[in-house]
C-alpha cells in the first residue's frame, strides 16, 4: 500500500490559482475584504454590548436590587432605600451597598464645554468594586465635592488624568457645582457613557438636589460565601414588595446587554452588515471561481477525455475554493486585529479578537467559498470532451 | 475472466459492426455515420483520410468512448460500448491515449507536469515514480531541455511533442490522434508522426490517426478512406 503522500497527485488546484496572479490578488482581495468587515461589523456588536456593561461587571455585588421601572443603564429609575435594607434582614446576605447613579453635566476643566457624565454615588465606607486597592481610595470621599474620575473615559472630558498624575489639583464643575477630583479609577466608557465619575451620596445628593434622599438606583447585596445566589434572589423578591427587582449579578448583565439587544437597533444594524460582507464575499468568489471554471473548460474537457473523473475535477474546484478561503482568512485576520487595536485606541471600547469570533467568521469565509464553488461546478457539468477533438 | 486474460485473448483492439451515428434533433436530424464497420488490430497503426465533414472525427470519439454509441455495435479493449454506462466509459478512457489537433496543454502546468497529468492516471505508483516517468517520456520525445517550460514558450512542434509524451504516459493501449501534424510545418509534422509512430510501435499500441496530410500516408499499416459517412473499399 502506499501512503496518502506517495498518492498525490501534481497539485492542480493549486496551480491554477498561483499562476494566475492577477485573479488570485483580486480574489485573495475580496475575500480579506468580506472577512475584515465581518470581523468589524461583528466587532462592533459584541464590542458593544460588551461595553454596556463595563461597570456591571466591576461591581462587588452577588445580588443587585432594582427598580422594576428601570430600563437600562441610560434610564434607571429610583426605589426606596429600605427595600435593600429589609433585604439584610435575610439570614444569608451579609452586606450592602445602596448606589445613587445618574448621569451629571460635567464641564471640561480645559475647554469648560460641558458634558453628560455617569455619577455614581455610594457611601464611602461601603465596598463598591470588586477593586482591592477601591476602598483606599474611597476614603478621599468622605469630604464634600471629591468626586474618583475615570481615567478611561474619553478625552472630551478633558485632560484629566494628565493633569491629575502631574500633581496639579484638578478642579471643575458638575452639575454647576464645584467639584475636585481626589484621586482616578479604571472602569471604562461603555455606549451609554462616555466617562464616569464616583462621589459619595453626600455629594451626589448635593449635585443633584431633586434625587429624594431615601430613593437609591440600585442596591448591591453580598451574601454569605458558598450560598446560592439564584436560590436567594428567588427567596428575597418573594418576601420583598413588587416595587423592586432582585437581580443576581449575571442576570443585571444581561439585563443591561439585552435593552441593547432587543431595545436598539444595534444588534439588528451590525449582523445586517455583517451579513452584507459575506454576500459581497460569495459575489467575488463565485465570479472568480465561474471565470475561472469557464476558462479552463477546454481543459477540464481534455482531462475528461484523458480519463479523469469528473469527481476529481470538481474536487479541484472545491480544493481551490479552500485554498482561496484560507489565503483570504489569514490577511482578513491580521487586518482585523490591527484595527481593533486602532477602534479600542479611538474609542475606547473594549472590541478585541476572541477565539469564538475568529472561529465564526472563518467558518462564515469557508461557507462562503464552497457555496460558491458549487455554483461554480455546475459549469464544470458543460465541459463536453467530445467538444474539444 | 480477469483483464489481463482478457487482454491477452484479444486480437482486435477496435472492432465495430454497422455503427451509425447521427447528430441534431428533428428534422435537423442528419446521419453521420452509415453502417460503418471496421476492425483495429492490437498494435497496428491505421490511418483514417476523407474530406471534412465525412464523419471521422465522430468516428474517433465514438472509439474514444467520448459519445455514447446510437446503433451498431462497437467494441474497444474487448467492452461493449453499446449501451454502456458513463463509469465504463469513463475507466476505459484511461486506456485510451488522446492527441488533438490543438495540443490541449494545460497552461498553467510546465511541460513536465503536463505529462505528469498523464502518469498520474496510472494507479498504484508512487508519486516520484510517476515523476520519474513523465521526465522519461519527455527524453523520450526529445524534450529534455524543455521540462520545465510552459506551454506558451514552447514552438508547436514541441508542444505537440509535449502532448504526444502526456497521452504514452497513462500507458494507453490506443492511440487516438486527431490531425496531429495540421498546426505544423512539413518537417517537424513528420518528425511528429515519426516520433508517435515509433513510441507506439514500442509500446504494442494501436494507433488511429484522422490525417489530411498526404506527406505522412507512409507510416501507416493500412490506410481508411472515409466519404459521407460510409467507410470506402480498403485499398492495402
Amino acid at each position: 500500500m502506499l501512503g496518502l503522500w506517495q498518492k498525490r497527485r501534481i497539485p492542480l488546484s493549486w496551480l491554477l490559482l498561483s499562476r494566475q496572479h492577477l485573479r488570485l490578488f483580486v480574489a485573495l482581495a475580496g475575500i480579506s475584504f468580506a472577512g475584515i468587515l465581518m470581523f468589524m461589523q461583528l466587532g462592533f456588536r459584541d464590542g458593544l454590548f460588551d461595553a454596556s456593561v463595563t461597570v456591571h461587571r466591576l461591581f462587588d455585588a452577588d445580588l443587585v436590587l432594582i427598580s422594576p421601572r428601570s430600563m437600562s443603564s441610560i434610564s434607571m429609575s429610583g426605589f426606596p432605600r429600605r427595600r435593600l435594607i429589609q433585604a439584610m434582614a435575610h439570614k444569608d446576605v451579609v452586606g450592602i451597598s445602596p448606589v445613587n447613579w445618574n448621569f451629571l453635566l460635567w464641564r471640561n476643566p480645559e475647554t469648560l464645554s460641558t458634558r453628560s457624565i455617569l455619577a455614581l454615588g455610594f457611601e464611602p465606607g461601603d465596598p463598591l468594586l470588586k477593586d482591592s486597592e477601591f476602598s483606599s481610595k474611597a476614603q478621599a470621599l468622605t469630604n464634600r465635592g471629591r468626586v474618583l474620575f475615570d481615567e478611561l473615559s474619553r478625552n472630551e472630558f478633558g485632560p484629566v488624568p494628565k493633569w491629575f498624575k502631574k500633581g496639579r489639583i484638578v478642579e471643575t464643575e458638575v452639575a454647576g457645582k464645584r467639584v475636585r477630583v481626589v484621586g482616578l479609577v479604571r472602569l471604562g466608557p461603555s455606549f451609554g457613557a462616555d466617562g464616569n465619575l464616583l462621589t459619595s451620596r453626600e455629594t451626589f445628593l448635593d449635585l443633584m438636589p431633586s434625587t429624594p434622599p431615601g430613593s437609591i438606583e440600585i442596591g448591591l447585596v453580598r451574601l454569605a460565601p458558598g450560598t446560592d445566589s439564584q436560590k436567594v434572589a428567588e427567596s428575597l423578591s418573594s418576601s420583598l414588595p413588587r416595587d423592586v427587582k432582585v437581580l443576581t449579578q449575571k442576570a443585571f448583565i444581561e439585563f443591561e446587554k439585552n435593552y441593547w439587544k432587543t431595545s436598539t437597533s444595534i444588534g439588528f444594524i451590525f449582523t445586517l452588515g455583517a451579513a452584507m460582507g459575506f454576500v459581497v464575499g460569495c459575489v467575488i468568489v463565485y465570479q472568480i471561481l465561474y471565470s475561472d471554471v469557464s476558462d479552463h473548460l477546454p481543459e477540464y474537457a481534455t482531462l475528461m477525455a484523458m480519463g479523469y473523473q469528473i469527481k476529481t475535477l470538481l474536487g479541484v474546484v472545491a480544493r481551490e475554493a479552500i485554498l482561496l478561503a484560507v489565503m483570504g482568512y489569514v490577511p482578513a485576520y491580521a487586518a482585523g486585529q490591527a484595527l481593533y487595536a486602532l477602534v479600542r485606541a479611538s474609542t475606547k471600547l473594549p472590541v478585541a479578537m476572541d477565539s469564538h469570533r475568529a472561529i465564526l467568521v472563518f467558518g462564515l469565509i469557508l461557507m462562503m467559498c464552497m457555496g460558491s464553488a458549487l455554483l461554480a461546478m455546475r459549469r464544470l457539468v458543460d465541459a463536453d470532451p467530445a467538444e474539444i477533438f | 475472466m480477469s483483464d489481463k486474460a482478457h487482454l491477452q485473448e484479444l486480437r482486435q483492439a477496435v472492432q465495430i459492426e454497422r455503427l451509425s451515428h447521427w447528430f441534431g434533433k428533428g428534422d435537423m436530424r442528419r446521419k453521420v455515420l452509415q453502417s460503418i464497420s471496421m476492425e483495429i488490430a492490437v498494435g497496428e497503426v491505421v490511418l483514417l483520410t476523407g474530406p471534412s465533414g465525412c464523419g471521422k472525427t465522430t468516428l474517433l470519439t465514438l472509439i474514444g468512448a467520448l459519445r455514447t454509441v446510437e446503433e451498431g455495435n462497437l467494441k474497444v479493449l474487448g467492452h461493449e460500448l453499446l449501451g454502456s454506462g458513463r463509469k465504463i466509459r469513463q475507466k476505459l478512457r484511461r486506456q485510451i491515449g488522446m492527441i488533438f489537433q490543438g495540443h490541449n496543454l494545460l497552461r498553467c502546468l510546465t511541460a513536465e507536469q503536463n505529462v505528469q497529468m498523464g502518469a498520474d492516471l496510472i494507479q498504484g505508483l508512487s508519486y516520484r515514480v510517476r515523476r520519474d516517468q513523465a521526465r522519461e517520456w519527455l527524453r523520450a520525445v526529445g524534450l529534455a531541455d524543455h521540462m520545465n517550460k510552459f506551454p506558451h514558450d514552447l514552438s508547436g512542434g514541441q508542444k505537440q511533442r509535449v502532448a504526444i509524451a502526456r497521452a504514452l504516459a497513462a500507458r494507453p493501449k490506443i492511440l487516438l490522434a486527431d490531425e496531429p501534424t495540421a498546426a505544423l510545418d512539413s518537417v517537424t509534422g513528420r518528425e511528429v508522426v515519426d516520433l508517435l509512430k515509433r513510441l507506439a510501435v514500442e509500446q504494442a499500441c494501436s494507433v488511429l490517426m484522422v490525417t489530411h496530410d498526404p506527406r505522412i500516408l507512409d507510416v501507416a499499416d493500412r490506410l481508411l478512406k472515409m466519404e459521407d459517412g460510409r467507410l470506402l473499399p480498403t485499398i492495402s
